[in-house]
């Protein structure tokens, strides 16, 4: 069963490949319909690629699902959307780069990028060229301004993760708590966020100066210290997807009976392939694609993405919402905010769409009023949840302060 | 203190069967394979496949892991390396083409394989209390692998007919040439061992850690890291350079601020190269 769906995977990946290779070669044939063409722009590939490289993935499964509906209406033409993938690789210097690509290109909307310092680096692009962009990066100067052209398209772990130890305190008794990053920018960043939330709540920060170096394989040496300090919790601040499952696995080891959870988005399959049942109780933040809360919709989008990438994968739950409401904006607006995102901008304050992927529907607006001024934020729903045999089991769903 | 050195002997361990690959790829043809990272995910990956997609035991898998990453090996000395080096004389062409293999296949795997990290079922559970330090099984299998496959890589370099003139080669092409050892077999077959033995090692310790396929390029720079210490080119050196990083690593996570960790390995290679330039056991190169 899972060797037929490797070799459906690799079909599709070979049909891209196809596919992008006949582009090149026929060029640019006349078309009769309109195109509407959306960037998305991240770290695609190395060990962050399960973020860059699925919000790619996403949003052309998202688009789709539109195309094969006959496109999406803007006044009174229809578009098939062409979602052009650039990955910046994780580095500044490769996120401006892309960010211009896309713009010479003519791309208006950009999705991501994923880290504070790609979308810092691209955000002078943006604000130069007048371009939207719907980061997955937490730092305030993106969306207070004077910017204007970023959108957060999720929940900040300055948000989430108070919310979560409140909940820890709460719920399972925890008073002592420890933090772990990567010793890089952004995960440095949300751990010391993190560790001033976790204070002002009053638990008891034992450890939050340990890092581990980026491409570690054995996290023993480091936890070793970290379990030491005798915390009830351990923080995995901004943990990339190909470190979660092991940095688990080795806490398990080591013999840590604590809870442990993180504020960055993660797949709970891959998490419990790496490590196993000592993966049963870990905590995440994500999407909405869990079994009990998700919508019809949402189950014909995660067999959208199983069909066209191999596996579902649940970041993806989280990344839909960016193209999701990209559109409908669109929609809303009219053909005018197609080359001029004033025009855009100006809708963010009173939009309210409807949200496809919850059992309960409910609205898809902007908010980001109280943590930045202005509604620069999707109104992505705090759902925090455990893993469980692979799967996410919500511990309770949140909405995001106007 | 006592988990601090099981984890140096653990992470060192892994390190040096990791580091074994790269040196015998380098004395044999003087080439930095900046692609060994690259192999040893891949090798990581064939496990997978064969262990978890398949269903087929892991041990299998990790000698698939050995052959397939070899013959890959084998492919890129005859197509890649020998044709580039019997045109180009200068040694940072041959670092360039190492270069863009990583690169290359670092961008197939991730077409291939996905962007997910993978892990393959516990090879042994359970944990070992060994005077309050904690040990899984499954790592003190995976230790013992590895020297057992370290001491047979040993015998094979030192008391075989082949390994005898792949020493002589990496010691001397010509005067090898003309003692009628056919040097363009060997330098494949050298080739591919070193490439196998990387995949061997990311079958290997994908059972006690996971794969994902950006794992290479930070492998690649450790490689090449005990490799300067111990001594590029030799096979003993490469173990010890190996077992250095590893203490290394594990004390200085232990005693010093993580994010001080690698910056203090960094300063002390460099403080050791500048003494030692050829590493604790190496010669001079070329």
């Amino acid at each position: 069963m899972i060797s037929q769906r490797q070799r459906h995977v690799a079909r599709n990946r070979a049909l891209l490949l196809s596919a992008a290779f006949g582009a090149i070669v026929l060029g640019t044939a006349a078309q009769a319909e309109e195109t509407l063409k959306i960037g998305a722009l991240g770290v695609m590939s190395g060990p962050f690629a399960g973020w860059g490289g699925v919000m790619c993935q996403t949003f052309k499964s998202r688009a789709g699902m539109w195309n094969d509906d006959g496109g999406i209406a803007i006044g009174d033409k229809t578009y098939k959307i062409e979602v052009v993938c650039v990955d910046d690789k994780g580095d500044p210097k490769g996120a401006q780069t892309g960010a211009e690509k896309l713009v010479s290109e003519g791309v208006k909307y950009i999705q991501g990028p994923n880290t504070d310092s790609t979308a810092e680096s691209a955000k002078t692009v943006m604000e130069a060229n007048g371009t939207i962009n719907m980061p997955y990066a937490f730092s305030k100067s993106l969306y207070k301004a004077p910017a204007s052209q970023s959108i957060l398209g999720m929940v900040a772990s300055y948000q989430v993760g108070p919310v979560i130890y409140k909940w820890l305190m709460e719920n399972k008794g925890v008073k002592k708590i420890a933090f772990v990053s990567e010793n890089n920018a952004d995960p440095i960043k949300q751990r010391d966020e993190g560790s001033v939330g976790a204070k002002a709540l009053g638990l008891e920060v034992v450890s939050d100066q340990e890092t581990y170096e980026s491409g570690t394989t054995d996290f023993f040496p480091i936890l070793t210290k970290v379990i030491g300090t005798s915390p009830d919790h351990i923080v995995l601040s901004g943990v990339s997807p190909s470190d979660v499952g092991p940095l688990i696995k080795a806490a398990r080891e080591l013999g840590f009976t604590g809870t442990m959870s993180t504020e960055t988005g993660q797949d709970p399959k891959a998490i419990y392939e790496v490590a196993g049942d000592a993966s049963n109780g870990f905590i995440a933040a994500g999407g909405a694609s869990t079994d009990s809360i998700r919508s019809d919709f949402m189950v014909k989008f995660i067999e959208r993405y199983t069909k066209d990438w191999g596996e579902w994968n649940d970041v993806a739950g989280l990344y839909v919402y960016g193209p999701e409401i990209m559109i409908q904006t669109l929609q809303s607006v009219g053909p005018k905010a197609l080359d001029d995102t004033e025009a855009f901008k100006a809708a963010l304050d009173g939009f309210v769409g409807k949200n496809p992927f919850l059992k309960d529907g409910g609205e898809l607006k902007y908010v980001g009023r109280t943590d930045y001024g202005q509604p620069r934020q999707v109104s992505v729903p705090i759902v925090v949840q455990q893993v469980e045999n692979g799967e996410y089991k919500p511990l309770f769903v949140g909405k995001l302060p106007d | 203190m006592t988990q601090v050195m099981l984890n140096a002997l653990v992470v060192g361990t892994t390190y040096a069967l990791i580091a074994l690959g790269i040196t015998i790829i380098f004395s044999i043809m003087k080439v930095v394979n900046f692609a060994h990272g690259q192999l040893y995910m891949i090798g990581g990956f064939v496990v997978y496949y064969f262990n978890v997609v398949f269903g087929l035991p892991f041990w299998f898998g990790l000698v698939m892991s050995f052959v397939i990453v070899g013959l890959l090996g084998v492919a890129m000395e005859l197509f890649l390396f020998r044709p580039v080096m019997l045109r180009v004389k200068r040694e940072e062409v041959t670092m360039l083409l190492a270069m863009g293999t990583a690169v290359f296949l670092e961008s197939l795997a991730l077409i291939v394989f996905g962007e997910k990290q993978r892990g393959v079922p516990p090879i042994a559970t359970g944990v070992v209390d060994l005077f309050g330090a904690r040990l899984p099984t499954g790592r003190i299998v995976v230790i013992v692998v590895a020297a057992m496959l370290i001491a047979a890589l040993m015998a094979f370099i030192g008391y075989t007919k082949t390994g005898r003139a792949l020493r002589a080669m990496a010691q001397d092409r010509e005067a090898t040439a003309l003692q009628g050892v056919n040097l363009k077999w060997l330098s494949a077959m050298g080739f591919g061992l070193g490439t196998g033995l990387a995949g061997l090692s990311g079958g290997l310790l994908v059972a006690i850690f996971a794969v994902h396929t950006g794992a290479g390029t930070a492998i690649s720079i450790k490689a090449f890291l005990m490799i300067m210490i111990g001594g590029a080119g030799v096979l003993s050196g490469a173990i010890l350079g190996g077992f250095v990083l590893g203490f290394l690593e594990s004390v200085g996570y232990a005693l010093l601020p993580g994010s001080l960790t690698f910056l203090i390995i960094f300063l002390i290679v460099i403080c050791f190269l500048i003494v030692r330039p050829n590493g604790i056991m190496g010669k001079p190169w070329g």
